[in-house]
């Protein structure tokens, strides 16, 4: 996985040109052809499946399905959370992890969150930028969408550490992979029909509210003040 | 799948515009002014069988009665345009503006009615009471993930408090028009700019229109 990403990041810096182009973005034509690829592939296969899906089973049923998927990834948010030093988050997100499992029922019920254990959101591209990685250049990663270079390690770290990924037989892993993706976007129907109201390029839009979500999290909310690019319209913003 | 959450972060956040309306609330403070208008049309959202059946004008007068009188949509789109604004001619600037309300109501109304049956929590608000711009803060509780915040930036004006700035899952709305609106700026102009706003609110609206959606 992460050999595949350097090959792709270095085939992308191959194409990058010095044309007028948004500095965050340099490989923007390349990253838009993936991004028509996702897009096709989300509406001839992800969608369909996310909508029968949300249709046919009722939302008790996915809310189990939500907390189960929710409380394995509990389990690497707080290693991320200790190693960006928030001890207390860490803790938290592990006491999450003990008290689904079991009084939960392997994570169906999320009954931490009752008792007062907030779910955190953290991942390894979180933690690079925690400890100071820049974003470095946005990229679409084919098949998961918005990233940038540094999430893009960070999420290759994220599958390889993924438990799912030490679930045999492997029929019952992907199966499992599989259940995971169709609640993900099922989860997010709205959102993306919304998405597609709001924009009126929605590369555009996605990948400026990807950079500016991405910014927020890294920071846990609470990114310092970024100067307003409108004071230097043709400079580099970053 | 990051991306996609934010973009669902990016649309409680929108449902949360709802947030600000009522008459009296001129001289409320901010926060209690989100507070009572978030509470008071999600309260007439689950009241109303026409709007929970997916009646979207219905939805669309509602937030237009409740929601815009707290609003700036002249600031929001100066900050939305940047440098461009001060270009704009006077008649540029009102159609920009209408064209940019009509957009921002659709996409809220469409982010309301997925969302408004969400708990939220009002945090309480942190400035001294002679500020004049604040950020007010509500946090959407979802089921099974991390609460999104969305934050008001708020004005002092004559008129009251207005919002001139949503921030969702800490995207904020102006500033991701930004680079859209200084795109389309630079490759056809403030009336490009117009024109694929209003081409976009048509195709829209007619959308909305057509059976069986």
């Amino acid at each position: 996985m992460r050999l595949a990403l350097a090959a792709l990041v270095a085939t992308l810096a191959g194409c990058a040109s010095t044309a007028d182009r948004d500095p965050r973005d340099p490989l923007e034509p390349l990253n838009r052809r993936v991004y028509r690829f996702n897009d096709k592939v989300d509406q001839v296969i992800a969608q369909p499946v996310a909508r029968t899906y949300r249709k046919a089973v009722p939302e008790e049923v996915r809310s189990g399905v939500r907390n189960f998927f929710g409380n394995i990834g509990d389990f690497f948010i707080g290693v991320n959370n200790f190693l960006q030093g928030k001890f207390e988050e860490g803790v938290g997100d592990w006491a999450r992890v003990a008290f689904n499992t079991t009084i939960g029922m392997l994570g169906i019920f999320d009954v931490a969150s009752d008792m007062g254990y907030e779910k955190h959101n953290e991942d390894f591209g979180q933690t690079f930028g925690w400890w100071g990685a820049r974003p470095g250049p946005y990229l679409i990663l084919p098949f998961l969408g918005s990233s940038d270079l540094r999430d893009g390690v960070g999420t290759g770290l994220d599958m390889y550490t993924d438990p799912l990924g030490e679930v045999r037989p492997y029929h019952t892993q992907y199966g499992l992979w599989g259940l995971r993706l169709t609640q993900t976007r099922a989860d997010l129907l709205d959102a993306s029909r919304i998405l597609e109201e709001a924009a009126l390029d929605k590369y555009v839009f996605q990948r400026d509210a990807y950079l500016q979500r991405r910014r927020s999290l890294v920071y846990d909310g609470h990114p310092p003040r970024q100067k307003e690019p409108e004071d230097d319209d043709q400079k580099n913003t970053r | 799948m990051t991306t996609r959450r934010t973009l669902a972060s990016a649309l409680v956040a929108l449902a949360a515009l709802g947030l600000v309306s009522l008459a009296r609330t001129q001289e409320l403070p901010p926060d209690e002014l989100v507070k009572g208008v978030t509470l008071e049309v999600v309260d007439l959202i689950a009241k109303d069988k026409d709007i929970r059946a997916g009646n979207r004008t219905k939805l669309i007068e509602l937030i237009d009665a409740k929601v815009l009188p707290h609003f700036n949509f002249a600031a929001m789109t100066a900050l939305a345009m940047g440098q461009s604004w001060n270009k704009a001619t006077a008649e540029q600037k009102k159609r920009l503006t209408d064209e940019f309300r009509t957009l921002l109501v659709r996409t809220y109304a469409s982010a309301l009615a997925a969302y408004s049956e969400q708990k939220f929590d009002f945090r309480p608000l942190r400035a001294k009471p002679t500020d004049t711009d604040v950020t007010v803060q509500v946090r959407v509780l979802q089921p099974g993930a991390q609460p999104v915040p969305i934050d008001y930036s708020m004005e002092k004006t004559a008129a009251g408090w207005k919002v001139y700035d949503v921030m969702v899952g800490g995207v904020s709305l102006v500033a991701n028009y930004r680079t859209e609106f200084n795109n389309v700026v630079r490759a056809s102009g403030i009336d490009g700019l117009v024109k694929d706003l209003s081409t976009k609110n048509r195709s829209l609206a007619a959308a909305a229109a057509a059976p069986g959606k």
